[in-house]
């Protein structure tokens, strides 16, 4: 009973480990710039006293350890610093467009999961029906093709062609939660669209893996009906895969929308970071990149915690 | 070839005629596009047909010729990322297998924290920090390519360095470059093969989202990817002009995806 909490304890603290050496090499990354950000953001024409000046204001007259220290000491106590680009508060310029990313994200992911599952079951039942191949080929192609070209494809079609969504996802904050679920209805179908695929592909895939073992072969036998022995036997012990395959997803949907959002002008987390990166806004870039990878290391650990749990044989410490 | 055809799957054999068209294009750009890759040709946005195939885009230069331009640079640049992150990371990931020890501890640490990170937000921090040229494009995406190279080539040399032959190759005295040149990679070839194939999609399309969003290929350079975003605005009026090249990069990624299937049906002996 003592190995479970000690695999589950080590999984976690090498996630805690991963997460600070990211965090370095995000904090590092803006150190090996040649010459050094004060000089880059005035660029060329600057006189040396106002490099000078903004140095000192930057904090760079201190060794990078101690201020890789400050800045950490700052995101733990929600400071990220100020914008280069307009001197705003970057965690006031965060909060509000990580609601709105994490509320399309959701949206995706509530849809996007359930449909993935049952139809990877579906899928696993009727396997090498036509049903089974059309889906197959249809899932293989939406995993091969840009976000950008499933999007713009829905606006045509469903902004431009026939009016039924709006082709901007338009947030305000006044909107009431049918008209947010409306206007960001395109955004979040392209992110079910570009997920389920993967997620079906990896259940059907995970169950006929399970379907080939002997007591499946004993179930079929005793003449148990072909959905139950999928539900009752091979749903539980193909659980693990799954339950990977749909966390992944989840952290792809968080770091996904990155492309949709620039397509839909929402203004979420990811639009944020393309222009910080454009304008190499260095604080906005490292508060998002740590956001974004953040999440997708806890999710990912998320996952592999939950799959030691859906083990039985991990689970009761043999 | 009647025989070949017949045993091949359609999907494969489409796949591979996607793949043969591109890669015309590609080489003999030049010769078959009707105007240059940079050429001012007329208006902009001029319609479908009158002397240009597919109109013109959002500065008067014919669509036509710069989807085949196109063609040579986005699918050219993926096929050098690829190359490059392939070279460093099976080179490293066999080089490891043979060591042992703390070379390998330490490179495959360093890996993980690569994998950790996703690598779209990777490479716009290291975009953000080295500025978005086609040079820092190409050595982000490797690097970031790199990681899962070196995994693979590493499991797949681990399981060969095993083996008898490369201990008679040590104690003949052969030197690592040896043992990695003519005694593991020849074994391990068809995995890195398929694996190439798998990867060039990923990075074909990383390339594209980044073009895509400004941060990847600079214009004027013709490319899929900034190609779209160039002529999105024609979306709103129903033209499905920027939708040619977003299909054309899902085409081809589609199509190494169908080669690379049966590549690997084929190898692993399957026939169900």
């Amino acid at each position: 009973m003592s190995k479970l909490p000690k695999l589950i304890l080590g999984r976690i603290g090498l996630g805690a480990v991963t997460l600070v050496v990211v965090s370095m090499l995000i904090f590092v990354g803006v150190e090996l710039l040649p010459g050094d950000i004060a000089q880059q953001i005035l660029g060329q024409s600057a006189t040396a006293e106002t490099v000078a000046a903004f140095r000192l204001e930057l904090g760079l007259d201190q060794p990078a350890y101690v201020r890789y220290f400050n800045w950490v000491v700052g995101v733990l106590h929600g400071d990220f610093g100020h914008s280069l680009a307009n001197g705003r508060d970057v965690a006031a310029l965060l909060a509000p467009r990580l609601a709105k990313t994490l509320f399309l994200a959701g949206y995706a992911a509530v849809i996007a999961v359930p449909v993935a599952l049952t139809l990877g079951v579906l899928v696993a039942l009727f396997r090498g029906s036509l049903f089974d191949r059309a889906t197959n080929v249809a899932a293989l192609s939406a995993v091969s093709l840009p976000e950008f070209f499933v999007a713009y494809l829905l606006i045509l079609f469903l902004a431009v062609k026939v009016s039924l969504f709006p082709s901007l996802a338009r947030l305000d904050d006044t909107a009431t939660w049918g008209e947010a679920l409306y206007n960001t209805f395109l955004p979040a179908l392209t992110l079910i669209l570009v997920v389920i695929a993967h997620m079906m592909r990896m259940t059907r895939a995970a169950i006929i893996n399970v379907l080939a073992s002997p007591y499946v072969e004993m179930a079929r036998l005793k003449g148990m009906p072909p959905m139950k022995i999928i539900l009752r036997h091979a749903l539980p012990n193909a659980l693990a895969p799954i339950i990977n395959v749909v966390a992944l997803n989840l952290a792809y949907l968080v770091v996904g929308v990155v492309v949709v959002e620039v397509v839909f002008a929402y203004p979420g987390l990811g639009q944020l970071l393309v222009d910080a990166v454009v304008k190499r806004d260095f604080p906005v870039v490292q508060a998002v990149g740590l956001f974004f990878a953040a999440t997708y290391i806890v999710l990912n650990l998320i996952a592999d915690v939950l799959s030691i749990l859906a083990n039985p044989r991990l689970r009761n410490g043999r | 070839m009647l025989n070949f055809l017949k045993q091949t799957p359609p999907t494969a054999i489409f796949g591979m005629l996607v793949i043969l068209v591109t890669a015309i294009l590609a080489v003999f750009a030049p010769l078959i596009a009707p105007y240059g890759e940079t050429q001012i040709v007329g208006a902009e946005y001029l319609p479908w047909g009158d002397g240009y195939v597919l109109g013109t885009d959002n500065l008067g230069r014919d669509m036509l010729s710069r989807m085949i331009f196109g063609a040579r640079n986005t699918v050219g640049l993926a096929i050098l990322t690829t190359a490059i992150a392939f070279f460093i990371g099976s080179f490293l990931g066999i080089f490891v297998a043979l060591k042992g020890g703390w070379i390998d501890q330490t490179v495959g640490r360093i890996v993980d924290v690569l994998m950790a990170v996703p690598p779209l937000i990777l490479a716009l921090i290291l975009l953000a920090i080295l500025g978005s040229s086609i040079p820092n494009m190409v050595a982000v995406i490797a690097v970031i390519y790199v990681a899962p190279v070196f995994r693979l080539a590493r499991a797949a040399a681990m399981d060969i360095a095993e083996l008898d032959f490369i201990q008679a190759a040590r104690l003949r005295g052969e030197g690592v470059l040896w043992l990695i040149r003519r005694e593991i990679l020849p074994n391990i070839t068809s995995t890195l093969l398929a694996e190439f194939g798998l990867r060039f999609c990923f990075v074909f399309l990383f390339i594209a989202a980044l073009s895509f969003l400004g941060l990847g290929i600079q214009p004027p350079t013709a490319d899929w990817g900034s190609m779209v975003k160039e002529n999105a605005s024609l979306i709103a009026f129903g033209d499905i002009t920027p939708l040619i090249p977003a299909a054309a990069i899902g085409l081809v990624t589609v199509a190494i995806n169908f080669v690379v299937d049966w590549m690997l049906h084929r190898a692993s002996g399957l026939k169900d």
